[in-house]
């Protein structure tokens, strides 16, 4: 049997903003799946709000994804070209039966995530990768859930609009009292969404603890090569070299 | 040519290159000295890789390059890379000039074992005999840190791990000792990691060989740990070039300044703040829609109507004018900047 994720043990409380880290392979998107539902555990439970979600069909987890939306990295393969924004923000409400004025929520959900009213008659292949990420977000809104989970969803995009996106996360987050689960490779970007950041490597979390702690004092190996490992521009200037970085990691992996 | 001169490498002159109306690189200027590392900075569509594939002879049909491209490698650089036979390119390609790409998966053949790879670039340039090639290439990806060369030169691509593939990529890249190893992103898919470890290796690689290297990246750190000098491009132009410390300590350009504050995710005191990021507004524009005059107005706070002209080169320092830069071809581009209404300068 191949374990992806092995007694993997963690809790995330109402409002936090909990981070995943962990490279490629490490059992972060397998952990992330298995939150949301997607995959099922082969043992284990998995508890959203008091109530598992580990041994229910599919139709049964409606009240899960009331609750709990998903935000994806690749914002082009995770909106369907052929159909019109405002189709894209209100299939959620469509499919979970939510009733009441769609065209009104869509139009209030663009205003939420920055763009114009006017963007529901479009299609996903006439906005920028940002906008389309920004898209993404306003149809994880739509059911009004309680839980974000984002799956390295700044990782596509160029650095000036990563910018805008993360800021946008920070907007919705405290500005709806979300739950956030961000999953993400790359640990300056985790340090600056997340308050705890779990460290993946090899299918298990080899070390949960304060973001702040966890990188001026990492308490276990990996979580100290990772920390090393990241270039750092103001570390550069001041003279850190590549040489000081492979260093850092250890051995050759 | 003066003394400091002949350790130019690589001088790249006025290049323009465009599709029949379309322009996507203009007036691009630099130069690349011996034992030299350039980053190439900026975002997605500026033109990083384009002005990579234009030095190499490698633009897809129905581009065109006008300028002027001189390489001087085993040979002194007479003649203009752009009007050079494709039968003289392929010569200078692998040999004089190599480079490493993003993907390694695509870069090496999934039919041929690896070593047999690295063996073939120095046959078909000439450079060893069968024998001494195959020596060398087991030499060579012990260089690159591969655990057991001998019999990992055995192996196919498939068998191997991304960071061990883009090792291969670099054994092959750096086989003949060429004199410019141009890298494009060549770190982006890899696990920070092993980011780590392959940036070491590349900057130990071309060290050892006194090779100019051109670093294409959009990761500011990265530029700023492996690099000496930077250029930043925007909308198909050099907006700003400079040494690594000077320019991202005091950016001049309003989209370096810009690039600059969205990068910074750590913040002023190196811890996370919950302070709104600087953000650069908009999205760059997709090719051929960049604004003429700055190409960066459209997005530029501090952009004027003076802005719908060219703005000039201006030397970062007051000395550095036309014909004062450190080598020909560099036209006093060394450290200076393209912009009406610069950030900084305080020093």
């Amino acid at each position: 049997m191949v374990r992806a994720v092995r007694d993997v043990s963690l809790s995330v409380g109402r409002g936090e903003r909990f981070g995943v880290v962990g490279e490629s392979g490490s059992g972060k998107s397998t952990l992330l799946r298995l939150i949301c539902g997607l995959d099922r555990p082969t043992s284990g439970e998995v508890l959203v709000e008091g109530r598992s979600i580990g041994d229910q069909p599919a139709r049964r987890l409606v009240w899960l994804r009331q609750r709990l939306q998903l935000v994806f990295q690749d914002p082009m393969s995770s909106l369907d070209p052929r159909m019109r924004v405002h189709d894209i923000i209100a299939e959620p409400l469509v499919s979970q039966g939510i009733g009441g004025d769609h065209a009104a929520r869509v139009g209030e959900l663009l205003g939420r995530v920055g763009l114009d009213p006017e963007a529901a008659r479009r299609y996903p292949h006439q906005f920028s990768g940002g906008q389309r990420q920004r898209i993404s977000v306003a149809r994880a809104l739509a059911p009004d859930p309680d839980i974000l989970v984002m799956d390295e969803p700044v990782s596509a995009l160029d650095v000036s609009v990563r910018a805008q996106v993360l800021n946008l996360v920070d907007e919705i987050v405290d500005g709806l009292d979300l739950t956030l689960v961000f999953v993400s490779h790359d640990l300056s970007v985790v340090r600056h969404v997340c308050d705890r950041v779990a460290v993946m490597s090899s299918g298990e979390v080899v070390e949960t603890g304060e973001t702040e702690r966890l990188f001026a004092e990492p308490g276990h190996d990996y979580t100290r090569s990772l920390v090393a490992a990241i270039p750092d521009l103001r570390a550069a200037l001041a003279g850190r070299s590549a040489e000081d970085l492979a260093r850092g990691v250890g051995p050759a992996s | 040519m003066s003394g400091a001169g002949d350790r130019t490498v690589l001088a790249v002159e006025g290049l323009d290159v465009g599709t029949g109306h379309t322009p996507l690189l203009r007036d691009v200027t630099f130069s690349i000295a011996r034992g030299e590392r350039v980053g190439l900075i900026g975002e997605s569509g500026s033109g990083k890789s384009l002005t990579a594939l234009a030095v190499m002879g490698l633009l897809g049909e129905g581009l065109h390059a006008r300028g002027d491209v001189r390489l001087s490698g085993r040979t002194p650089a007479t003649r203009n890379l752009l009007e050079v036979g494709e039968r003289e390119m392929a010569r200078l390609r692998g040999d004089a000039v190599t480079m490493v790409f993003q993907e390694p998966m695509t870069a090496l053949n999934p039919t041929m074992r690896v070593g047999a790879q690295v063996t073939e670039v120095m046959r078909i340039h000439g450079t060893r005999d069968t024998a001494g090639a195959r020596a060398r290439a087991v030499e060579l990806l012990d260089q690159v840190g591969l655990p057991d060369p001998a019999h990992l030169a055995r192996s196919y691509p498939h068998e191997l791990s991304g960071g061990q593939r883009q090792r291969v990529v670099l054994a092959i890249a750096l086989a003949n000792d060429p004199a410019l190893l141009i890298c494009d992103e060549p770190t982006t898919a890899l696990d920070v990691t092993v980011q780590a470890t392959v940036l070491d290796l590349v900057v130990r690689g071309v060290q050892e060989r006194d090779a100019a290297m051109l670093f294409i990246t959009h990761d500011l750190a990265v530029v700023a740990t492996v690099c000496e000098r930077v250029l930043v491009m925007y909308g198909g132009r050099i907006v700003e070039a400079g040494p690594v410390g000077e320019v991202f300590a005091d950016p001049r350009h309003r989209y370096t300044q810009g690039l600059i504050g969205a990068s910074d995710l750590a913040g002023e005191r190196g811890r996370r703040q919950r302070a709104a990021l600087p953000t650069i507004q908009g999205t760059v524009p997709p090719a051929g829609r960049f604004p003429d005059g700055c190409v960066f107005r459209s997005r530029c706070a501090h952009a004027t109507d003076e802005c719908a002209t060219l703005p000039g080169w201006t030397p970062r320092r007051e000395g550095d004018g036309p014909g004062q830069g450190s080598a020909p071809g560099e036209v006093g581009r060394a450290a200076g900047y393209a912009c009406f209404h610069p950030a900084g300068g305080a020093a």
